[in-house]
C-alpha cells in the first residue's frame, strides 16, 4: 500500500446502523492506546438523520494538523452511496475496501487506486450475524495496512461498547479475524 | 498512556468544566453540543451538583446570572443562535461584575444557517455581542486538549476579574474525539496569585450589610464612573492574560495568523510549505480578547507578508489589520457557512503569495 | 406608653421614589413585615424587576439582585436550585412578569421550581410612563391606547393567576388588593403563606398577585384608585385563593 505509512487518513462510510461509527471508534481508540496520534471526527446532525453515517480518521505519530480529511489513503465503504461519495476522493495509490455484497463492482476513478471487494456482510453472516459486518472490514482494513493487528482492536472493544453489548464481545472478535483471514488469503 | 481518553470536545470540555469546579450548568439543546447537555445532565447528577434544562437561551444566561450572583461556579454552553439570545444577559453579566462561562460551539450562520463548523461568530465574541462598553475574555481553542486545558483556567479568570469568560469552539472540536488527559480537580488554589473572596456574592445578610447585585448606575456619574472602572480592569487583563503561540515565526517570509481550528489546518499547511523551503510561520491567537496585538505589531516589524484565514468572510483579520498598523501587507483568505479549509488550499494561498509578489515587481 | 406599630426592621428608613398613592410601597412594607416576623432576613435573596420598583433593594434590606426585564424567575431558579436553603424572592410588575417574561414565569412554575413570586399588577406600565401593560383593562386609557383599549387588536387583560392555575408545579396562587385595610392584611397573609411555603420546602412555584393603585397613570386621587380596584379592577381579576 503506497501511502504515508507513519500519516493514515481513513474514511469509513455506509448505512446508518451499519456500526459505521463504533467501527470508528473501536479503530481510534485502538490507536490511542498503541501510543499513536488519532483524531476520530464523524458526521453529525442532520447529515445522519437522511440514513447515511460517516467518519474521518486521522493516525499518526506525529501531531496532527486538520481532523478533516480532503483526500483518504483509505476508503472502506459499506454502501453504494459510500462508494460512489467517498472512493473519487482518494488519493493515487489508495486503498478502497467495499462491501461486495452490497456493492456490485468498484467504480472507476481518475487515479489508480488498490481495491478490495470483501464479501463483509456475506462473512458477518456466515458467523452468525450481518451486524458484524462492520468488524469485517475493520478487521480487513487492519490486516492490509498492518497499522496494528486485529487482536489490539479486539482488545478495545469492551472500551467502546457499552456494557450491554459485551455479550457480542466474542461475535465481533471473531469478525474482526475473518476480515483479517479474507484479506491473507486472497492477497497471499 | 495512564489517564489519557478518547472522548469528543464537548463531553471533554464538560468533564474538564466538572473537574474546574463547576456547580451548576444550565442549558438549551442545539447542535453541534448536543453532547454537552446530555453529558452535564448525567455527570451533575453523579456528582450531586445542579443542572437544569431551561426553556430558552435566554432563561439559561439568565440562571447562570442567579447562580453566579451566589458566588457559584457556573457556565453554559450553546452553538451561534442560541448564543445570540444570550447576548441580553451576557451584557447583564458584564455590567454586573459577574463571573461564568460560556461555550460556544460556533456553526455556520447568519440566521439558522447550518450546522458545519464556522468562525462567525468571532465579532459578536470579541467586539462585545450585548450592548455597551464591555468586554468577555474570549478563548478560541484549537484542539481538545487544548480545550480541556483552558476549561479551569477560564473558570480562575472569571473568578479572578468577575467577568464573563467566553470559549469559541466550533462544530469539529465539539464533535471530535481525540485522546485527552483531564486534569482532575483543577481549581486555582490560594497560592499567588490566589482567588479573591467573592464578599460580594448574594449569600443572605446574615451578621453583614445587605449585598446588591447591579448593573442600574442612575446617580449623576456613576454608569461613566462604573465604566471607567471596568475598562481599568480590561487594561489589567490585557496586560496579564494575552495568550498566543508562534510557530516558525522568526525567520519567516510569510507569517499565516489563525485561531481555533483553523489554526491547525494552517499548522499542517505551515509544515508543508516548509517541506517545500517556504519559509512559513503561525501566529495563533489563544485568547482572541484580549488579542495578541503586540506580538503581531512585533512580527510585522520585519518586511514580511501576512496571510489571515478564518472559517469566515473576515472577521479576525480587521484587528490583525490594527496591529500591523500598515507595516506590511495583509491578505485574507477564509471559507464561510461550513466551508472547512484544507491544509492544500492553505498551502496553495502561501504558495501563491510567496512567489507573486516578486513577479509583480 | 406601648409602641404598636414600627417600621419593619427589614424596610430602611428613607424616602422612597415611589409617586404619592402608589401600591409598591404598601407591597414592600408587606414583604417586609413577613421576612422580619418569619425571621428569614438573614437568609433571603430578593429579585428586583425592571420597572417602577427597579430600586427596590434600597428599600427592602436584604440581599437583593436586580436583573434583566422579565427574567427574574430565570434568575430566581439558578440561585435557589444552587442554594436550596435559602429564600428567593421574585417581585415583578405587569409588563416584566406578564409581557417580556411570560415564558420564564410559566416555565418556572411548569419545573415546580421552590419560589415565592410577588406580582404587582397595576394595569399599567409605570416606569416608562403609563403604556398599555397586558393586564390593563378594557377601554382604559393609556399613553399607547389612547382610544382606551380596544380587545379587537389590543387583546383582552391578561389574567395570570388563572393561566399559571392549570400548571401542577404552581402550588400556591392567590390574587389580593392593596385597595383597603382588610385588603391588604389579607394580602399580607397571602404573602406569609407564600414564603412559609418555600420555608417548609414545598414542592412548587407560590404566586400572590396583588392588584396595586397606580393613581398617576390611571389619572385618578389616591382615594379614587382604591376605589377603582375595588370596582372595576376585581371584575376582571377577581380577589381569591385559586390553589394551595
Amino acid at each position: 500500500m503506497k501511502t504515508n505509512g507513519s500519516y493514515q487518513q481513513v474514511v469509513i462510510a455506509g448505512f446508518g446502523g451499519q456500526g459505521i461509527i463504533l467501527a470508528g471508534k473501536l479503530l481510534a481508540q485502538a490507536a490511542m492506546k498503541s501510543g499513536r496520534e488519532v483524531t476520530y471526527m464523524p458526521s453529525y446532525g442532520a447529515e445522519v438523520r437522511g440514513g447515511t453515517a460517516n467518519c474521518m480518521l486521522v493516525i499518526a505519530q506525529e501531531a496532527i494538523s486538520s481532523p478533516v480529511i480532503d483526500s483518504p489513503d483509505t476508503v472502506i465503504a459499506m454502501n453504494k452511496a459510500s462508494v460512489a461519495k467517498f472512493a473519487p476522493k482518494l488519493k493515487t495509490g489508495g486503498l478502497l475496501i467495499f462491501n461486495s455484497s452490497l456493492v456490485d463492482q468498484a467504480p472507476k476513478t481518475n487515479v489508480s487506486i488498490e481495491v478490495i471487494a470483501l464479501p463483509a456482510d456475506k462473512i458477518a453472516h456466515e458467523l452468525g450475524s450481518t451486524k458484524v459486518a462492520n468488524m469485517v472490514a475493520l478487521g480487513a482494513y487492519l490486516q492490509k495496512s498492518g497499522i496494528f493487528g486485529p487482536e489490539s482492536a479486539a482488545n478495545c472493544l469492551a472500551d467502546v461498547l457499552a456494557e450491554r453489548y459485551h455479550v457480542t464481545i466474542p461475535l465481533n472478535k471473531k469478525a474482526l479475524q475473518q476480515g483479517a483471514e479474507f484479506v491473507k488469503k486472497t492477497s497471499g | 498512556m495512564s489517564g489519557k481518553v478518547l472522548m469528543c470536545g464537548n463531553e471533554a470540555m464538560a468533564e474538564s468544566a466538572i473537574q474546574a469546579g463547576l456547580d451548576a450548568y444550565f442549558g438549551y439543546p442545539i447542535t453541534p453540543q448536543n453532547e454537552v447537555t446530555a453529558y452535564m445532565s448525567k455527570r451533575m447528577a453523579e456528582e450531586g451538583r445542579v443542572f437544569v434544562q431551561s426553556e430558552s437561551e435566554l432563561a439559561a444566561v439568565n440562571m447562570v446570572f442567579g447562580a453566579s450572583a451566589t458566588g457559584k461556579r457556573t457556565m453554559t454552553s450553546s452553538s451561534s443562535p442560541g448564543i445570540s439570545l444570550m447576548q441580553e444577559g451576557i451584557s447583564y453579566l458584564a455590567g454586573a461584575e459577574l463571573p461564568c462561562v460560556i461555550v460556544n460551539v460556533m456553526r455556520g450562520g447568519p440566521g439558522l444557517g447550518n450546522i458545519a463548523p464556522s468562525q462567525g461568530d468571532y465579532f459578536q465574541a470579541v467586539k462585545g455581542g450585548g450592548h455597551g462598553d464591555y468586554h468577555c475574555i474570549v478563548f478560541g481553542p484549537s484542539g481538545v486538549q487544548e480545550w480541556v486545558d483552558i476549561m479551569p483556567l477560564a473558570f480562575d479568570l472569571a473568578d479572578l476579574y468577575r467577568i464573563p469568560v467566553m470559549i469559541l469552539a466550533d462544530g469539529i472540536l465539539g464533535q471530535m474525539m481525540e485522546p485527552v488527559v483531564i486534569p482532575k480537580d483543577a481549581r486555582r488554589k490560594t497560592q499567588d496569585p490566589g482567588l479573591p473572596k467573592k464578599d460580594w456574592a448574594l449569600t443572605g445578610a446574615e451578621g453583614r450589610k445587605q449585598n446588591i447585585v447591579r448593573s442600574l448606575w442612575l446617580a449623576d456619574g456613576a454608569i461613566e464612573r462604573h465604566n471607567y472602572d471596568l475598562q481599568a480592569r480590561y487594561r489589567q487583563i490585557e496586560k496579564n492574560e494575552t495568550l498566543c503561540e508562534q510557530y516558525k515565526v522568526d525567520d519567516a517570509d510569510i507569517v499565516i495568523v489563525a485561531y481555533g481550528i483553523a489554526a491547525r489546518i494552517v499548522r499542517g499547511a505551515v509544515d508543508k510549505a516548509r517541506k517545500e523551503g517556504i519559509k512559513a510561520g503561525l501566529i495563533r491567537p489563544i485568547t482572541l480578547w484580549p488579542f495578541p496585538t503586540e506580538q503581531i505589531s512585533r512580527a510585522a516589524d520585519e518586511p514580511r507578508i501576512f496571510l489571515v484565514v478564518e472559517m469566515s468572510c473576515g472577521q479576525m483579520v480587521e484587528d490583525v489589520r490594527l496591529a500591523v498598523a500598515g507595516k506590511t501587507p495583509v491578505v485574507f483568505w477564509g471559507r464561510p457557512g461550513g466551508g472547512i479549509p484544507t491544509v492544500e488550499q492553505v498551502f496553495g494561498q502561501i504558495r501563491e503569495l510567496t512567489i507573486k509578489p516578486k513577479r509583480e515587481k | 406608653m406601648q409602641k404598636v406599630f414600627t417600621r419593619p426592621k427589614t424596610l430602611k428608613d428613607c424616602p422612597t421614589h415611589y409617586c404619592p398613592g402608589c401600591g409598591h410601597g404598601i407591597a414592600h412594607r408587606l414583604i417586609t413585615e413577613v421576612i422580619d416576623e418569619l425571621g428569614v432576613s438573614g437568609k433571603t435573596i430578593g429579585i428586583a424587576p425592571v420597572g417602577c420598583a427597579v430600586l427596590a433593594y434600597d428599600y427592602i434590606d436584604v440581599d437583593m439582585i436586580e436583573v434583566a426585564h422579565g427574567r427574574a424567575p430565570a434568575v430566581a431558579t439558578g440561585m435557589k436550585r444552587t442554594n436550596p436553603d435559602k429564600i428567593v424572592f421574585s417581585y415583578q410588575g405587569d409588563g416584566d412578569l406578564a409581557a417580556i417574561g411570560t415564558a420564564e414565569i410559566i416555565h418556572a412554575a411548569h419545573r415546580a421550581e421552590q419560589l415565592t413570586v410577588v406580582f404587582i399588577n397595576n394595569a399599567v406600565f409605570g416606569m416608562t410612563g403609563g403604556q398599555m401593560a397586558p393586564t390593563t383593562m378594557l377601554g382604559q386609557i393609556t399613553a399607547t391606547t389612547q382610544q382606551g383599549r380596544q380587545a379587537d387588536g389590543q387583546g383582552y387583560p391578561l389574567q395570570v393567576c388563572e393561566l399559571l392555575n392549570i400548571l401542577p408545579g404552581a402550588i400556591y396562587i392567590e390574587r389580593c388588593g392593596l385597595c383597603s385595610p382588610a385588603h391588604i392584611r389579607k394580602a399580607k397573609a397571602a404573602l406569609k403563606h407564600a414564603f412559609e411555603l418555600q420555608m417548609n420546602n414545598a414542592k412548587g412555584l407560590s404566586l400572590v398577585e396583588l392588584l396595586s393603585p397606580c393613581p398617576t397613570y390611571w389619572r385618578l386621587s389616591p382615594p379614587d384608585a382604591m376605589l377603582w380596584i375595588q370596582n372595576e379592577m376585581t371584575k376582571v381579576f377577581p380577589l381569591g385563593k385559586l390553589k394551595g
